[in-house]
């Protein structure tokens, strides 16, 4: 049987990726105009911190949901944009990070040490953190190259843990005022993203 | 709701009061939402007047009082108070009312009454949260009789010389200042004195992680947060230091004896 293929050329229209690098600034533009704006609440600097993880996540959840969506619509050309969602998550978690360490710790590296090591919900954000920054750093062609594809592949299947350890992250800070609405919201989404991923697989297999 | 500055000691921190815009805009009142925001944006629908406190339980005199009655119980004074959230931010609001043990004197405790309890409003009309399971309402607190009757633990009714706004626990709330905040009862239905230890919300919730005393210690961390330091809210921008938190937040002068011999980590 011969699929008909939906014509979707305006994804291939060179204004599409500086249309999108704009989108996902605008998250960013926001917090900063906010900031400068004084309109962030009466804790600006805990609103960054929490802004920019919240950014991470959904962006996160945004780069899960290409190859679903790739396949379900049948859209190759959205395989282009997947590699720079996934490299605005790395972005939006290098702020997080930073906000972290600028403005709860006054960036004294011996606090910020202590706090990986007495609080969980810190170790398991800083174990995607690192995962994710694995992840940019073989982001280009020539990575694939040098790793060799197969070996590529199994690497980037770590952000199948980014999620696991993001959401888990949110979750344990969430508990600790038992605040837990959002995080079974995006706990939701995520599972089923990652959900789609194994049945799929399985749906082939079972093709073979 | 102007009042004279209090002389009880200690009651009048010469510390710069924090923003009436933030102390009235950023704040925890679960039973109109989980965000910091949301209570600002809807305690507009609670009901105020009419108002009513039942003090009962171990006690001479149970009363009923309506909330003018109890405004003209004491005399009203303000008092400048530093308050610690358990989340690790801090302001200093000037608070109107009179100290708890006002009241308490009048209804005469019995002598088996060990601790009080308070209730506050759960109302599924008016607050939205309370359909909620996030805890298990009313909202409740406690203290040890003698904390309570301690002349810093005040019954406020005012802030910054106003009539409390509803988001900040109008019309009748609690303020211990040397307890982080979540111990300050917001609008104040009921008044129990008991022998045993009141089952408190957030204990109930998470019994490792809030425990019946919570007094203010950056020694004993949170299991999930340092308590070491603070953010003092409004103070110097975003790349301000943060504060070390102080002992009993800074009045273990006042308050230290009451908790003499205690092993503050045990009896967190």
């Amino acid at each position: 049987m011969v699929l008909s293929r939906p014509s979707r050329s305006w994804l291939l229209h060179p204004l599409v990726k500086p249309l999108l690098w704009g989108l996902l600034l605008a998250p960013l533009c926001w917090l900063v105009y906010g900031t400068t704006t004084n309109t962030l609440g009466a804790n600006p600097a805990e609103a960054l911190i929490r802004a920019l993880g919240d950014w991470t996540l959904r962006l996160l959840c945004l780069a899960l949901a290409i190859t679903p969506l790739r396949v379900l619509t049948r859209t190759p050309a959205l395989a282009r944009f997947r590699r720079l969602v996934g490299l605005f998550v790395f972005f939006y978690a290098v702020l997080h990070a930073l906000a972290y360490a600028v403005f709860d710790m006054g960036l004294e590296a011996a606090d910020i040490a202590d706090d990986v090591r007495t609080r969980p919900f810190i170790l398991v954000g800083v174990l995607a953190w690192v995962l994710l920054a694995l992840l940019a750093a073989t982001s280009f062609q020539q990575a694939i190259r040098w790793l060799g594809a197969g070996r590529w592949q199994m690497l980037h299947r770590a952000v199948y843990a980014v999620a696991g350890l993001s959401i888990l992250h949110f979750f344990w800070m969430r508990s600790g005022k038992n605040n837990f609405a959002e995080v079974i919201l995006y706990g939701s989404v995520l599972l089923i993203l990652l959900g789609w991923r194994g049945w799929h697989y399985w749906q082939q297999r079972r093709r073979l | 709701l102007a009042a004279p500055p209090s002389v009880v000691p200690g009651a009048t921190t010469p510390e710069q009061p924090t923003a009436y815009q933030d102390a009235s805009s950023y704040n925890n009142f679960y039973e109109f939402g989980t965000d910091k925001a949301d209570p600002a944006r809807h305690a507009h629908t609670l009901k105020t007047r009419p108002w009513t406190v039942m003090v009962e339980g171990l006690v001479q005199k149970p009363g009923r009082y309506g909330i003018e009655e109890l405004l003209k119980l004491g005399a009203l004074e303000e008092r400048i108070y530093r308050l610690r959230c358990v989340e690790g931010w801090s302001m200093v609001i000037p608070w109107v009312g009179y100290s708890l043990a006002t009241l308490l004197h009048r209804v005469q405790p019995l002598g088996s009454a060990k601790y009080v309890e308070f209730v506050t409003l759960a109302d599924k009309a008016t607050m939205p949260m309370v359909n909620s399971r996030i805890l298990d309402w009313p909202y409740t607190e406690g203290l040890r009789l003698d904390e309570a009757m301690h002349p810093l633990t005040l019954l406020a009714f005012g802030m910054y010389g106003e009539v409390l706004p509803n988001q900040n626990g109008a019309p009748v709330r609690l303020v211990v200042p040397w307890k982080y905040g979540f111990k300050s009862a917001k609008s104040i239905v009921t008044i129990r004195l008991t022998e045993q230890v009141p089952a408190t919300a957030w204990n109930k919730a998470a019994r490792h992680e809030y425990g019946f005393y919570s007094n203010v210690n950056p020694e004993v961390p949170h299991p999930r947060w340092s308590q070491a330091t603070e953010r003092r809210i409004g103070e110097g921008g975003l790349f301000a230091k943060k504060r070390k938190t102080l002992l009993f937040n800074g009045y273990e002068a006042q308050v230290g004896q009451l908790y003499t011999g205690m092993d503050l980590k045990k009896w967190y």
